[in-house]
């Protein structure tokens, strides 16, 4: 990538995150002229976390993205599409509600297990170099699946608020996460990026055929199972704080390689760059409209992500077939 | 330079299969569709986890990491698919292979996306990045499949003048019989998974590929 482009996207990405942290700028301001402790407070506790949420999660959105495209060999691989945020948020309703664990940890490993569980079945049932419409049929299937059986968890839930408690954590929300909240999905993510960068070498290789990749000594299904287990628990440690959120994974990557000349797994690195602006940009979005409440930030990626993927299916002539 | 290969085996595929190929040598695979030409190629590759054992200049270049490898060994599969719209000149540099491939006059195509190309241009760019990386043993399935009249001959020159060039080999897969005697030093028939014959000349090539020549052209056998 050309140091320009890494320079511009972090540019962008410092500038949205400044905004994220002072935007609206009137209350804030208000609050620090009348009362300097509390507007610290509301910076640090309140918005800091939010900020930095969003940004974690975005890049973790995007890397992931970024991986589990490169290894489908196909650019409608996401998270999201593939079911895996959907088996994650299964994971953390089950454990949230059936096993009483709701401390961040609890959550964590619940939905990292429900993201591993989708996407190994994912694997099963669409196969590991799967054309387009298996790939994302089976995803839907998945995704259908556990939708379903989260809304069927939640209505036979022991406690009779679960569907209202959980309606807006499912639709993805950044709103009132604690700093150690945000380091719960933070850390995982980051760790799970900078794994991920490491895999970016064999994933460009596939590129150039899963047999040749072999041939030049990349072990497969060992990159298989390592960007499936890393994509489960970034992907779930972030649903876990933050609810499921969509087509980040999704627009990132295709964003990214444009930066890359098209290497799939040099694009990881602007992948999550471009991922963290999307879902802060986003964020601020929610927050700045003029609605008079808070939008889930869910169903805006959704709003904006949906046209985009309609487009992507359209124009779709991506594999290079003789 | 020197590949030595003995039991490679992978059940229902490959059979026991053993070879030796030395410096300088152009051997030729031949053989009916899923004779076990693509699973002896995969095996010396190490794609895929046949048993046997395979020795290139003394080491088994199968338990090469991904740095050693393309100077060792590289392979072109049969296929020409590619799932990523990358420029020609990025695919053949992540093969490993930094020197330029004269004969292949990629000049016009090397700064085109390969989903641009036609399916013997990409044909072209592909065998360019096995050749690139000028490894000790080339590993070809079907190298002139798609390619023009011209190109085919054209590409088998190629292929002989690069192993003319130092101390290397190559072991290529083909169905043109005629490419395969005019251009192999010497020809290995496959049938069922196994190394059952050496050369064209002889009954059994009318047992396996069920031909014959007659009047110097490849005719099915009379029944």
């Amino acid at each position: 990538m050309k140091a320009r482009a890494i320079l511009l996207l972090l540019a962008a990405l410092a500038l949205v995150a400044a905004a994220s942290l002072l935007l609206p700028f009137g209350p804030l301001r208000a609050l620090f002229a009348a009362n300097p402790d509390l507007g610290l407070a509301v910076l640090g506790e309140l918005r800091l976390p939010r900020t930095l949420l969003a940004l974690a999660y975005g890049a973790t959105l995007g890397a992931a993205g970024a991986a589990v495209q490169a290894l489908f060999a196909n650019p409608l691989a996401s998270p999201d599409l593939t079911g895996t945020t959907s088996g994650a948020a299964l994971g953390a309703v089950v454990t949230a509600y059936y096993f009483n664990l709701t401390a961040p940890a609890g959550l964590a490993i619940g939905s990292v297990g429900g993201a591993l569980l989708a996407l190994l079945l994912l694997l099963a049932l669409a196969g590991p170099k799967a054309e387009t419409a298996t790939l994302l049929l089976a995803g839907l299937a998945i995704s259908a699946l556990a939708g379903a059986l989260t809304t069927l968890a939640l209505a036979l839930a022991p406690s009779p608020f679960a569907f209202y408690d959980a309606y807006d954590w499912l639709m993805g929300s950044l709103i009132d996460r604690s700093l150690d909240q945000a380091a719960f999905a933070a850390v995982p993510g980051l760790l799970v990026i900078l794994l991920l960068l490491r895999l970016a070498p064999a994933l460009d290789r596939l590129a150039l055929g899963e047999e040749v990749a072999q041939s030049l000594g990349h072990n497969i299904s060992r990159l298989r199972l390592q960007i499936v287990c890393l994509t489960a628990l970034g992907v779930g440690a972030c649903v876990a704080i933050c609810g499921a959120i969509g087509f980040i994974g999704l627009i990132a990557p295709i964003f990214a390689r444009r930066l890359v000349r098209g290497h799939p797994g040099r694009a990881i690195l602007p992948a999550a760059m471009i991922g963290a602006l999307l879902l802060t940009a986003a964020d601020l979005a929610v927050r700045l409209a003029p609605l008079g409440r808070t939008l889930p930030i869910g169903v805006l990626t959704a709003l904006i992500g949906v046209p985009f993927f309609l487009w992507l299916v359209v124009h779709m002539r991506w594999r290079v077939t003789s | 330079m020197m590949l030595t290969a003995s039991g490679l085996s992978l059940p229902g595929r490959l059979h026991d299969a053993s070879l030796a190929v030395a410096a300088g040598e152009l051997v030729a695979l031949v053989g009916p569709n899923g004779s076990g030409k693509t699973s002896l190629l995969h095996a010396l590759a190490g794609i895929g986890g046949a048993g046997g054992t395979v020795s290139l200049n003394g080491v088994d270049p199968r338990m090469f990491g991904p740095a050693a490898r393309p100077g060792a060994f590289t392979y072109l599969p049969a296929s020409r698919d590619l799932p990523w719209p990358l420029l020609a000149r990025d695919l053949i540099a992540l093969g490993g292979g930094g020197g330029a491939v004269e004969g292949l006059e990629l000049e016009e195509l090397l700064d085109r996306r390969v989903d641009t190309l036609s399916t013997g241009e990409r044909g072209r760019v592909l065998i360019a990045r096995a050749l690139a990386p000028k490894p000790d043993l080339l590993l070809l399935d079907e190298p002139t499949a798609n390619l023009d009249p011209l190109w085919q001959l054209r590409l088998m020159a190629l292929i002989r003048a690069e192993i003319a060039r130092g101390d290397r080999a190559a072991l290529v897969a083909i169905h043109d019989l005629d490419a395969a005697q005019r251009f192999a030093d010497r020809i290995l028939v496959m049938d069922k998974g196994r190394i059952a014959a050496e050369g064209l000349d002889g009954p059994h090539v009318a047992a396996i590929f069920g031909i014959e020549r007659v009047d110097g052209r490849w005719q099915p056998v009379a029944a």
